[in-house]
């Protein structure tokens, strides 16, 4: 049977009624076990003996034709194949649902994928790649990035409201300022990877992917199938951020290549592929423009970017998601720019929109503090609107305030200084702030919810869990509702046979997928109290025993079968008629070295509110990943393009830097915890990328309150630092 | 990675074929060869060759070739007498890394330029002849000195400096049994014309040791600046050991990573510090000798004043000048 | 080429190409899939294992330089209900979030506590001829060839601070 919810109104607080205690609380992961012992299968990891292996071949220029000359790697040891057909140009964007582009022998960017070298073994595939002739016919009017871009798609913004330039005007304050972001990549720890294998037409691959259910969709419409035939497994993903939203090319170049061959077929992309062929975050120019009146309000907000990608990919960076709805002001305008580029596809990294967004957005507003003579935390919470500032909605659970006060206070804020105040030796020391915000979205989820007669139960969907802690969280809910220790739920995942889940992306997957196993839950739970004869409302379940009207029973004495039930969450009226968003402070505390200009980051402290917290550990670490994210973005994270070629000229993890152990101090993170009743009948809203909003802002401000210097080109490098010292 | 002969060398004989090239640690050239930038033909293994001592000789110590980084950098002879070696190698690679990378191999690590390693490119070094992509691309981690129309790629290596500053010299063995010892000013070329020539190797030369002289008197200091706090190259770094006697400096070495083809020295630079009272000025004067000939390439510009900042703040620690 | 491999104390016969590194055998060949490949390059510490009780990089090592050698990876550590206490410290500190990197970080964790008790010194270690401080600058820095992109590396740090007395890190050896 199905319990079905369709959001249009608030749901009561039923998990606060609820007593078992598996809910909230600092659980570790179910399946850390396997992970730490080395157990944990991933997508390349599946034996299969007769698997043969295939390694991509990458474009070697950035635009122009190409054929392959099978024939020239034919006689090499181990030859099984070489093949071109249906092999998309990049990945697929998130919730695309439909194939990426696939543009048969034209190539658009340098490393794009353009065929699959197949062999017995890995060796001898690698060198089957690198030894392919290919035949390239070079078109030499590139595109290497924005500047050079002869194509450059404007989007006028339907917000714009007001008199911006009006408002900057007759400001008493005001920030008009340029920032640039490099790229970005998602750098998942775990490379692309998909093992494909056809029994007859049906074709089962493992691959390492955030979406099954689009990924499903995805897969199928680029091989030309029925989904119907195809079931993807990816029980354990090794990370990723984005970067497995869509299907990528790995999957159909072992699809091809399994079918014309007949045996399944691996392929793992080298981490230059992942670098090159799986999506960036785009370089982005932003012009920010702040207006503040007498009294300390704001009365404009302006954010105009530019950002590149290729032709047709139908993806732009949300730049100003959040500045749409976090402050006040009556005069708006925002404008977007995509220069399209002979670059790698540009789309979703962790927190599209904000990671970049807000970083230009906390900086200025740090700078009009300061030129308003105003305590950054006083400037932010004054200027926090009372609904919607374009569209008069009113807000969801909101506590920024909270959180920018209770950080300052467990931060220690008070003892701030003025720049270039502290010293110790050759470094002096700084303080900075930034608020978070990350739209909350909810999307349709199903999960199945099996309680059986021995005080188990099993809950199965084709949610993801890419480290996220979905295991943990999904399997707290079960136990929680039907009043199980946790250990005795079994979580299933990562399988389209199972029923389809939102999948991980968005910061949505824990609260959609988390209702769908609530609402199956909760269909028990009615059965459980028919038969105890009490209203649902009344019936208590704890530690296999259930209570209710003047019975208690253990479980076992209720059911002699197995009880099932389909949990069917959807979307609702909640979603258009309510804005919600998570909200929160970061705080830093950065060390500057005046002679090198290095920066060391000494403290941070986020502040969090995301609703329900369903388990403060996972939860932590998410917040921990946005946090270090936030460093990487603001300190050391860059995709460097070549001038003439648009080629990321980084592409591997040496010299493209994500933060390192060392770069990190221990983090704290408090949660100022909150029921969001508009967001989704488990009162919870998403944490992974809420994390991330604002904390490389936080630091770069604190670099000002160290030494004076006003980062806006990131990331901030010493020799960005140095020069100004 | 292409197809090669693996042969283990049981003996220096085994090692010394010309036709073939010597692995060790295997840290750079693995990874160059899974690149196809590296394309041997032959491997010749020499770990089992009995290259992995430190000896302490009168006036000088000997590191076999095969003796590990993390070996070197934490041998107490080493720790006390060469600090400046053990602070270099301490700052390169990361814990594993150096673990398997060897003295003699370090010495032969490959440029980290990213068009060196890039097959699709034009690259001097790598397919001489091709041009430099470097120049006019994306080249911030490149050179400022020493470097050629031919090429700007530096030499990665944080030991080499180390070495430099206390000058180190390789002892090697020549495929007739001869024994050579060359100083690293000359045991590593400059690009000129032939960047792909980067040693005074000859074919079947192997080394064997590196010779460390009894270190010059006074402090030592290795300081390197880079993008992340650990496990990444140098922007610059510096090895120095000065002495200071009677208010005067008495002698003063500096060598420099991430400025050059080869661990950077300049004597000239070191004269203007002999024999005077060391403040900020003498330093940055010092500073203009050693960079009167950098030339940036756009990006990294910023390594000539960095550079000035570095040696000034490294000799004003070593000399107690406040700065 | 014909070898033999000693890995976590069982001695293999293989029969490989000469180019298979060290990681591609455990995973290809001896089904040890523990190790991970997450760069292939030694630029993330994934593929972290002990070689003769020392960490080391398993992708820029040939496994036929290896013969003799004995190799433990993380399998060799322990396995569900049978945790070695690093195993059970990342667990219950999350020091981990896809567990892609863990096994590479707890190799390497057991490796650095030991090179802790010999007394070696790291890059942030301010008297090279003393025995460094168990600080967490010193754990950081010497767990800075294993990245990870999750961020948990305050729940590493955490995890490997609780779990040292267990896994026998005595106190340190001054140099001589």
């Amino acid at each position: 049977m199905t319990e079905h919810l369709k959001m249009d109104e608030v749901q009561p607080r039923l998990l606060d009624e609820t007593t078992q205690g598996a809910i909230h609380r600092p659980m570790p992961r179910p399946e850390g076990p396997l992970k730490v012992s080395g157990r944990a299968t991933y997508a390349a990891e599946w034996k299969m003996d007769n698997a043969a292996n295939g390694v991509l071949v990458r474009a070697a220029i950035p635009k122009g034709h190409y054929k392959v000359d099978a024939s020239s790697v034919e006689a090499m040891p181990g030859f099984l194949g070489v093949y071109t057909d249906r092999m998309p140009r990049n990945a697929a964007q998130g919730t695309m649902n439909t194939n990426p582009a696939q543009i048969g022998d034209e190539i658009q960017y340098l490393g794009q994928p353009i065929a699959v070298a197949v062999a017995e073994t890995f060796e001898q595939a690698r060198d089957i790649a690198a030894a392919l002739k290919i035949d390239y016919d070079r078109d030499d009017d590139v595109a290497a990035g924005p500047d050079t871009a002869q194509q450059v798609n404007e989007k006028d913004d339907p917000f714009d409201q007001g008199d911006l330039d009006r408002a900057m005007a007759d400001a008493a304050h005001s920030v008009d300022a340029t920032y640039t972001t490099k790229g970005h990549n998602s750098a998942a720890m775990e490379p692309h990877a998909a093992l494909a294998v056809w029994d007859g037409d049906k074709l089962t691959v493992r691959a390492s992917l955030q979406m099954l259910g689009y990924n499903r969709n995805e897969l199928a419409d680029s091989l030309g199938i029925d989904a119907e035939n195809l079931r993807l497994l990816s029980p354990y993903i090794g990370g990723g951020f984005g970067s497995k939203l869509g299907i990528s090319p790995e999957a159909i170049a072992a699809s091809v290549a399994a079918k014309e061959l007949g045996r399944p077929v691996r392929v793992v992309m080298t981490r230059n592929n992942v670098f090159e062929t799986v999506v960036r975050r785009t370089e982005t120019r932003q012009r920010l423009r702040l207006a503040l009146d007498a009294d300390g309000k704001l009365t404009g907000i302006g954010q105009e970017n530019w950002q590149s990608n290729l032709p047709e990919e139908p993806f732009a960076e949300p730049v100003d998601l959040a500045t749409h709805f976090l402050y006040a002001g009556a005069n708006r305008r925002y404008g977007q720019h995509i220069a399209i580029v002979n670059r790698s596809a540009a789309g979703s990294v962790r927190a599209p929109g904000e990671a970049v967004g807000m970083l230009a957005l906390e900086n200025a507003m740090d700078e009009l503090a300061e030129a308003a003579g105003i305590d950054p935390i006083d400037l932010r919470v004054a200027n926090i609107p009372e609904t919607h500032p374009e569209n008069g909605k009113p807000f969801s659970s909101r506590s920024l305030a909270e959180c920018l006060r209770q950080g300052a206070e467990a931060f220690g804020w008070s003892a701030r200084q003025a720049p270039g105040a502290r010293r110790e030796g050759e470094w002096l020391i700084g303080m900075g702030v930034a608020s978070a915000a990350r739209t909350n979205i909810l999307q349709e989820s199903k999960a199945r919810v099996t309680l059986n007669p021995d005080g188990t139960a099993l809950v199965e969907t084709d949610m993801t869990d890419i480290g996220t802690g979905t295991y943990a969280i999904l399997g707290q809910i079960a136990a929680e509702m039907l009043g199980l220790p946790p250990e005795k739920v079994t979580v299933e995942l990562g399988d389209t046979d199972l029923p389809k889940a939102s999948g991980s992306g968005g910061s949505w997957g824990a609260a959609s997928a988390g209702s769908a196993v609530f609402l199956g839950a909760k269909g028990i739970r009615r059965r459980l109290a028919e038969r105890l004869g009490c209203t649902p409302e009344d019936l208590r379940l704890q530690d296999g025993v259930a209570t209710g009207g003047n019975n208690r029973r253990p479980l076992a004495e209720l059911m002699d079968a197995p009880l099932s039930e389909i949990g069917h969450l959807e979307t609702g009226a909640k979603s258009n008629d309510v804005h919600q968003a998570g909200y929160g402070a970061h705080f830093a505390e950065v060390a500057v070295n005046t002679v090198t200009g290095e920066v060391r980051v000494r403290r941070m402290l986020a502040a969090m509110a995301a609703g329900r917290i369903l388990n403060e550990q996972t939860a932590r670490s998410q917040v921990w990943g946005g946090q270090i994210w936030g460093i990487g973005t603001a300190l050391t994270e860059g995709l460097d393009h070549d001038p003439r070629t648009g080629h990321i000229v980084n592409n591997d993890l040496a010299e493209y830097h994500v933060p390192v152990n060392l770069d990190v101090p221990d983090l704290d993170v408090i949660f100022v915890e909150e029921r969001d009743d508009d967001a989704n009948p488990i009162q919870a809203k998403g944490i992974g990328e809420l994390g991330l909003s604002g904390a490389g802002a936080a630091i770069t401000n604190a670099i000002y309150n160290a030494c004076g210097v006003r980062v806006r080109d990131y990331p901030a490098t010493p020799d960005r630092i140095f020069s100004h010292l | 990675m292409r197809p090669f002969e693996y042969v283990r060398a049981e003996t220096r004989d085994d090692a010394h074929r010309a036709d073939g090239r010597i692995i060790a640690g295997g840290t750079n050239l693995l990874d160059l060869m899974k690149l196809q930038v590296e394309t041997p033909e032959r491997l010749l293994d020499v770990t089992r060759l009995d290259m992995h001592e430190i000896d302490e000789a009168e006036n000088s110590v000997r590191i076999g070739a095969l003796v590990t980084n993390s070996d070197l950098a934490a041998h107490p002879l080493i720790r006390k007498r060469y600090p400046v070696l053990s602070r270099a190698l301490l700052a390169g690679a990361s814990g594993q890394l150096r673990n398997k990378a060897t003295t003699g191999g370090n010495l032969m690590q490959r440029t980290r330029c990213p068009y060196f390693y890039d097959t699709t490119q034009p690259c001097n070094k790598r397919a001489p002849g091709t041009g430099c992509q470097a120049i006019g691309g994306v080249n911030r981690i490149l050179a400022i000195l020493g470097t050629s129309d031919h090429c700007i790629a530096t030499h990665p290596s944080d030991m080499a400096v180390g070495m430099r500053t206390l000058d180190a010299r390789v002892e090697i063995e020549t495929a007739d049994g001869d024994t050579k010892l060359l100083p690293l000013d000359e045991f590593y070329r400059l690009p000129g014309d032939t960047p792909e020539r980067e040693t005074a190797l000859e074919p079947g030369d192997l080394i064997v040791a590196v010779h460390l002289p009894d270190p010059p008197a006074g402090a030592q200091a290795y300081r390197k600046v880079r993008d992340r706090s650990s496990y990444a190259f140098a922007l610059v770094s510096m090895g120095a050991v000065v002495s200071v006697e009677n208010g005067k400096i008495a002698s003063a070495a500096m060598a420099f990573g991430g400025l050059g083809p080869r661990p950077w020295r300049d004597h000239d630079a070191e004269s203007v510090l002999e024999g005077e009272t060391p403040s900020r000025a003498l330093f940055d004067k010092a500073a203009d000798v050693l960079l009167a000939d950098a030339k940036g390439q756009g990006e990294n510009d910023f390594k000539i004043p960095l550079t000035r900042r570095v040696v000034a703040a490294v000799l004003s620690d070593l000399t107690g000048v406040s700065q | 080429m014909q070898i033999t491999l000693s890995v976590n104390g069982e001695s293999h016969a293989l029969d490989i190409d000469p180019r298979t590194t060290l990681l591609d055998a455990l995973r290809d060949h001896l089904d040890l899939t523990g190790s991970k490949k997450g760069c292939d390059h030694g630029q993330c510490g994934a593929c972290t294992v002990h070689v003769n009780g020392r960490r080391i990089n398993s992708c820029l090592a040939l496994a036929v330089m290896h013969e003799g050698d004995e190799v433990t990876t993380i399998e060799g550590l322990g396995e569900p209900g049978n945790l070695s206490p690093l195993q059970a410290a990342f667990v219950r500190h999350d020091g981990f979030q896809c567990g892609y990197c863990t096994p590479g970080q707890i190799m390497s964790a057991k490796s650095m506590l030991e090179e802790f008790g010999n007394g070696w010194p790291s890059n942030v270690t301010d008297d090279l001829t003393a025995a460094p401080d168990f600080s967490d600058a010193e754990i950081k820095e010497r767990m800075s060839g294993n990245l990870c992109r999750c961020s948990a590396y305050p729940g590493i740090c955490r995890a490997i601070r609780d779990a040292a007395p267990d896994e026998g890190m005595h106190k340190t050896e001054a140099a001589e």
